[in-house]
């Protein structure tokens, strides 16, 4: 009668737990590539949610949510190529450039629906890419080395793999529990209602706009930290951190993950990266594997992995 | 002018369909105003209208002594006037109380509040579960309300209106697709809210209508054929021709 097995807690803890303790593990080993293997996914994980935020409980399907992740990473490397290496410069900025593309784009593709967003979404965001692939004094097609990662005060260095892996899963456990803080306010609920039923929202005295127009700049802008920390990373921009194959992974992340969950992009970022990881290491063709995966998942499981926890949960109460 | 609403010369066309033809017409304070009509008279366009869901070709419409003709939807639903749906309109996915709450949280000024959890302000939902309570929902309160059968979503419709303080509803069929059980339970609950506030009902039930209305307006093909107490519409020779006639439900 007490046993109230939630599975999906379970999984949440353990999931923590291992990604706290993963360094240790790496120490222990000394498997170096499980630490970068593991501080990519997690700055993914970051993207992920800040794209729940506005695909999962904002409704707004964009398809260009990795322009940001090139802003945020183009941002620190520009400044780092121009001399400027402070993170108290490179990262603000980083962050207000990801906003004002977030309010420019979402002020006039919010203004659409259903497939014109998509496409406005993805088209903005294709522009980015080209406008940062004919950048010829940054690299142009070919991308931007990053000399020096962002400096902070003398305690944090970036270039310590573990302190960085360390800051990154710091920002995503905050992203996470922001989001969480968020989407349970009354913004959030004005949001959510927008995705609901956005005519009915209006009829009731909701300008539903400026609420969507106002979540999709806070995901570009939690986007763009995510591409700050990616530069910091590989030490290394291109135009492919933004090619718009990158924004459909993200929305893969979202959508196997569990989208308009708390913890389903995390889930759905480790599951995916994971996953290719693993499949690319058996065979070059591993895309065929992962293919008809995903599609069971939007068949079968509409929740993504955090739908099938739960409703494994449901089952364990019903015995 | 002392009504609360009043339309002036109202009309609206759909290419060569005239769907409100220069309709005047003015509903005073407290009053239930029934609007009826065969299918296609334009009644759902003139709730449209009136709610800011459709803009009028020409003509005014005033509210509280003011001219809405331009106002966009939210701002009228701001300004006390609350249109509840000829088709269900709900957030399917959020609870029932979700439904009201957000209602409520409609009318408690800007929602850029990002903190604090909307879900445990007692100041959003309390007065939404009140308006269940008055439509008799209390105990489906937390439940989603895509759970709910068809008569329940048009109580709930009608706590969503009655939760964001309106001073006057506009009621699309509240009674549409009603078991004869329902419609009554509609009927007694609209009866207690006529009470309270000014309600503009388009109706087909005409048991129900000639029940609740003071005043009754008939449409036809967009324009307003009679309008006057509900005794006068039913011995009205022109709308029996027009419309009644055909309804043999209706006695008298």
């Amino acid at each position: 009668m007490t046993r109230t097995l939630n599975l999906r807690a379970v999984v949440v803890i353990l999931l923590l737990l291992a990604l706290v303790l993963l360094p240790v593990y790496v120490e222990l080993t000394g498997s170096r590539f499980l630490l970068t293997l593991f501080t990519r996914i997690v700055i993914l994980a970051l993207a992920a949610v800040s794209l729940n935020l506005i695909l999962g409980y904002g409704g707004m399907m964009s398809f260009g949510h990795a322009a940001y992740l090139g802003i945020g990473g183009y941002s620190v490397g520009i400044l780092a190529f121009e001399g400027v290496t402070s993170g108290f410069v490179q990262w603000p900025v980083a962050l207000l450039v990801s906003a004002l593309f977030a309010l420019v784009i979402g002020a006039l593709s919010l203004r659409t629906r259903g497939v014109y967003f998509i496409m406005i979404t993805l088209a903005f965001a294709q522009m980015a890419y080209y406008i940062v692939a004919g950048l010829a004094r940054y690299g142009g097609d070919d991308g931007l080395t990053i000399e020096k990662r962002s400096q902070f005060f003398p305690p944090l260095n970036l270039s310590n793999k573990m302190q960085f892996y360390y800051l990154c899963l710091a920002l995503l456990f905050a992203s996470i529990y922001l989001v969480w803080r968020i989407v349970n306010s009354r913004f959030g609920l004005a949001v959510q209602g927008a995705r609901s039923n956005d005519t009915r929202m209006r009829a009731i005295g909701f300008p539903t706009y400026r609420y969507k127009l106002t979540c999709f700049v806070i995901a570009g802008t939690l986007c763009g930290l995510s591409g700050t920390l990616l530069a910091n990373h590989t030490d290394f921009v291109s135009p492919a951190m933004m090619y718009w194959t990158r924004s459909g992974d993200l929305i893969i992340m979202v959508v196997l993950g569990g989208m308009g969950s708390t913890f389903g992009p995390l889930f759905g970022a480790v599951a995916l990266l994971v996953l290719e990881e693993v499949l690319s290491g058996i065979t070059e063709y591993w895309q065929i594997i992962l293919g008809p995966l995903l599609l069971l998942v939007v068949l079968f499981a509409r929740g993504g992995i955090d739908g099938l926890l739960g409703k494994m949960r449901q089952k364990v109460h019903h015995d | 002018m002392t009504d609360l609403l009043g339309v002036e010369n109202l009309a609206k066309r759909f290419g060569g369909i005239t769907a409100t033809d220069d309709l005047t017409f003015g509903i005073p304070e407290g009053e239930l105003h029934a609007v009826i009509g065969p299918n296609g008279a334009g009644k759902t366009t003139l709730i449209a209208q009136l709610s800011g869901h459709l803009r009028p070709d020409s003509g005014r419409i005033n509210f509280a002594g003011g001219d809405i003709t331009a106002v966009p939807m939210h701002a009228r639903s701001a300004l006390g006037l609350a249109r509840s749906f000829q088709i269900t309109s709900l957030f399917l996915d959020l609870s029932v109380l979700d439904n009201v709450a957000l209602a409520v949280q409609a009318r408690a000024g800007h929602s850029f509040h990002f903190w604090r959890n909307a879900r445990r302000e007692p100041e959003l939902r309390d007065p939404a579960r009140a308006a269940l309570a008055r439509v008799g929902l209390k105990e489906r309160a937390d439940l989603p309300a895509s759970a709910l059968s068809h008569g329940e979503h048009r109580q709930l419709e009608l706590a969503m209106a009655l939760a964001s303080k309106p001073r006057m509803l506009l009621l699309d069929e509240p009674m549409a697709g009603l078991g004869p059980e329902e419609s009554a339970r509609m009927v007694a609950t609209l009866r207690e809210l006529k009470k309270e506030l000014t309600i503009l009902l388009v109706e087909h039930d005409m048991e129900a209508v000639f029940a609740l209305a003071d005043r009754i307006t008939v449409l036809v093909y967009g324009r307003m054929i009679a309008s006057g107490r509900p005794e006068d519409i039913r011995s009205n020779a022109q709308v029996r021709d027009a419309y009644l006639g055909e309804q043999e439900a209706v006695h008298g």
